[in-house]
């Protein structure tokens, strides 16, 4: 990408380009990292009308998709529905689920539309790897899911991996496993927000593997798509595909289950909120006049990265990562490459808590079998 | 960040561009003005690309009402020493199926 389009993105577009939309907090499984501390509903989430509504916003302001997530989406009980309301009004639906609600019949509905595409979220490429972190079962239902996506005839549904410390030498069977679906791999970066909080420090991967996922991701770049999600990466040397800056409030924000509007999907927290889609003027004002938006669309000017050779690569790295590791957000990511991070997290204050936590007991330490037939959402929304 | 930002422009053309042939927006793009040209959605590739100029977004949306790309950039201003640069543009736009020819299948 060219440095003057890049200027351009970070002054900030007209609507956002890559919109996350967390349509519940319920979810059947309780991943240790998942970064909107999810599980139980909650009581003030957005109501089929509401949720209709902000579809209608997005129509005008021409976002191109949405990408629906949770929570584990597909247990809203109007969630067909508003997959139906959003295409079939050009708003495209990008969504990712655990696959417990995808059976063949939902998969060749899904398989029928060019206006929705799939993410199946898989941390490990074995079933030992993912259900340590996702929860027992949780394999076998995302391979299951994707049997069903297969034999629909979806072509090109994103196969979703967070990589961690314990995946990390699995990239490649992730790819095959890909491949052999006739998917995308996407992997993206474990972030320190909510529960992946407390999951971080045994999660994140290494140093050294970290520089072995950047040779992989320079090797395989065209194949593989990241959500741009590895920039903080880009100061090993050439930059990663993409868009190497913090899209937060730029190109990228989050609408989260009750209406609130965040600068990123991993930033919930009062800090980075900028308003709700419930006040008047609804999303597009939150987007247009936000002063937090406004403030994330001003030139930074690199603070304590400055004078490193590594900023115009990296530029100071993940701006989620920085604060949930209560690092000051004009320093050094955690996970920077030349190792300033670590430094500087132990030097760092008390860490800030994300805004809501809806596990639906204590964080686990062990993940226990949960049944993921069953819909924690009440029947009457 | 969390953003799947897919940089058609770095696919190039090794075709040159039929500047004379008649050409068209595929019907699965949809175009968002933006302050600096525009953005470009393809939903059945779903892909993302970049108009870097307001000029560039009137050629590609009077492609389909003009006899040939010639004469789009004609109508949209385009100087004939430009001509070459909005051809590449336009390559790059038809390797990766934003627009293609009319009356080819």
């Amino acid at each position: 990408m060219s440095t003057a389009l890049t200027e351009q993105f970070e002054r900030g577009l007209a609507a956002p380009i890559c919109l996350t939309w967390e349509l519940t907090y319920a979810c059947n499984l309780a991943c240790v990292h998942c970064l909107s501390s999810s599980g139980r509903r909650d009581p003030r989430e957005l109501t089929t009308a509401e949720c209709e509504s902000v579809i209608d916003t997005l129509r005008r302001m021409q976002v191109f998709y949405v990408n629906v997530g949770g929570g584990e989406p597909t247990v809203r009980p109007d969630f067909w529905h508003l997959v139906d309301y959003a295409t079939t009004r050009g708003v495209g639906v990008k969504f990712s689920t655990n696959g417990v609600r995808i059976d063949a019949d939902a998969a060749a509905r899904l398989a029928a539309s060019d206006y929705i595409d799939v993410q199946i979220s898989l941390d490990g490429a074995t079933e030992p790897v993912n259900d340590a972190v996702r929860g027992a079962g949780s394999y076998r239902t995302a391979r299951r899911a994707m049997d069903h996506l297969a034999a629909a005839g979806f072509r090109g549904f994103k196969l979703s991996v967070v990589v961690t410390r314990h995946n990390v030498s699995q990239l490649d069977e992730f790819l095959a496993l890909a491949d052999a679906y006739r998917a995308q791999l996407r992997l993206t970066r474990l972030r320190p927000s909510g529960r992946g909080a407390d999951a971080w420090p045994d999660l994140h991967p290494t140093a050294r593997q970290q520089r072995s996922l950047y040779d992989w991701l320079c090797a395989h770049g065209e194949r593989v798509l990241t959500g741009d999600s590895f920039f903080h990466l880009s100061g090993y040397g050439q930059p990663l595909p993409g868009l190497n800056l913090c899209g937060a409030g730029r190109v990228v924000c989050l609408i989260d289950p009750v209406g609130d509007v965040y600068a990123c999907p991993f930033a919930i927290h009062e800090s980075f909120l900028a308003g709700s889609v419930r006040a008047d003027g609804g999303f597009a004002a939150v987007w247009r006049d936000s002063p937090l938006f406004a403030s994330l669309r001003e030139p930074s000017g690199g603070g304590a990265c400055r004078s490193c050779g590594c900023y115009d690569s990296c530029r100071g790295g993940c701006m989620a990562a920085k604060f949930f590791t209560g690092l000051p957000l004009d320093g050094p990511d955690p996970e920077c490459v030349r190792g300033l991070g670590e430094h500087a997290m132990a030097m760092a204050g008390p860490v800030p808590r994300p805004a809501a936590d809806h596990s639906r007991r204590a964080v686990p330490v062990t993940i226990t079998r949960r049944p993921c037939d069953e819909s924690p959402v009440p029947r009457a929304l | 960040m969390a953003c799947a930002v897919s940089t058609s422009a770095s696919v190039l053309a090794d075709d040159a561009f039929d500047l004379d042939r008649p050409w068209r927006l595929d019907e699965r793009v949809a175009i968002r003005p933006e302050p600096f040209g525009a953005l470009l959605y393809h939903y059945g590739t779903r892909r993302l690309s970049f108009l870097k100029n307001r000029r560039m977004l009137a050629v590609v949306t009077t492609l389909a009402a003009q006899p040939s790309a010639r004469a789009a950039c004609t109508e949209a201003g385009v100087p004939d020493a430009d001509l070459p640069v909005y051809a590449r543009a336009l390559a790059v736009l038809a390797s990766s199926n934003m627009i293609s020819e009319r009356g080819v299948v």
